[in-house]
């Protein structure tokens, strides 16, 4: 069954890297473990047939905005976390507070398995209905994207647009006049 | 052939990865990764949906998600820069001034 060995080893990848992204505290390395989960995660897009989506995570993921921290990262020659940067004085910095946050997300991976294990119908194998030459077709794609979804389309290019303008406002220094 | 809940499993564990990393982070660049890795979970939900239900819609869906995230990262980064130029930290504790 390499398929399924595929599927493991790839996920396996994805939600180590993921964890070594929030594990340690160089951002540097954060980014580079990002870039390989992204890997990872367009690895199981494909064995999904959405070989669309797997090019544009590498592209656009792992290739625009991973190289756009990645500039920042280096621009801001960002500092390692530093452990001792705690205050201590306040009640709500204490690090329990820290614990409180990652039993929160353990409980909520614990509910998202539980209501996943109650949910019936979804045990079958994924590739349930629907022919694959439609669903991994890019040129049925884009005819759907231009036709039924065309005015979210030309929402999102507004809204790069204006995403554009705010980066260069807000990043611009205080006494520059444009 | 892989069921559909493994595919959920692990968008679910990525999604959990990814609140950690919010609530446990204390450097602003970390914790939009951690913003990163939750969209990510996300799209991996709506692909294995779509490919159950024979639809694109989830494909169409990720890639809205996807430029979204463009701009929230272009804006987010713009947004850490300037936090950095007032003052010379990126830890979140750091910008209490709203705070009291």
């Amino acid at each position: 069954m390499p398929e399924t060995l595929i599927f493991y080893a790839l996920s396996g990848l994805a939600i180590g890297a993921s964890a070594l992204v929030i594990g340690q505290r160089n951002p540097m390395y954060s980014v580079l473990m990002l870039i390989a989960s992204f890997g990872a995660l367009a690895g199981l897009y494909i064995q999904l047939d959405a070989p669309f989506a797997a090019v544009a995570q590498i592209i656009i993921y792992a290739g625009a905005i991973m190289v756009l921290f990645l500039f920042v990262v280096m621009l801001l020659n960002a500092p390692t976390e530093d452990g001792a940067e705690w205050d201590r004085s306040h009640p709500l910095r204490q690090p329990a507070v820290a614990r409180f946050g990652g039993m929160l997300a353990l409980l909520l991976v614990v509910q998202l398995a539980w209501a996943l294990l109650r949910a019936g119908g979804l045990s079958g194998p994924v590739a349930g209905q629907g022919d694959v030459a439609v669903v991994s077709s890019v040129r049925e794609l884009g005819r759907v994207l231009f036709t039924d979804y065309v005015f979210a389309f030309e929402a999102t290019s507004i809204l790069i647009l204006v995403a554009m303008v705010g980066a260069v406002v807000l990043a611009r220094r205080e006494g520059d006049r444009p | 052939m892989i069921p559909l809940s493994h595919y959920l499993i692990v968008s679910a564990v990525l999604f959990a990865i990814g609140t950690a990393g919010v609530f446990l982070r204390r450097n602003l660049i970390t914790i939009l990764l951690s913003i990163e890795i939750m969209l990510n979970a996300v799209n991996l939900t709506f692909i294995a949906f779509g490919r159950q239900h024979g639809s694109l819609d989830g494909q169409i869906i990720v890639f809205f998600v996807m430029t979204v995230a463009a701009a929230e990262a272009a804006v987010g980064l713009a947004i850490v820069i300037g936090l950095y130029r007032h003052r010379e930290s990126l830890n979140p504790d750091t910008f209490a001034s709203l705070k009291w």
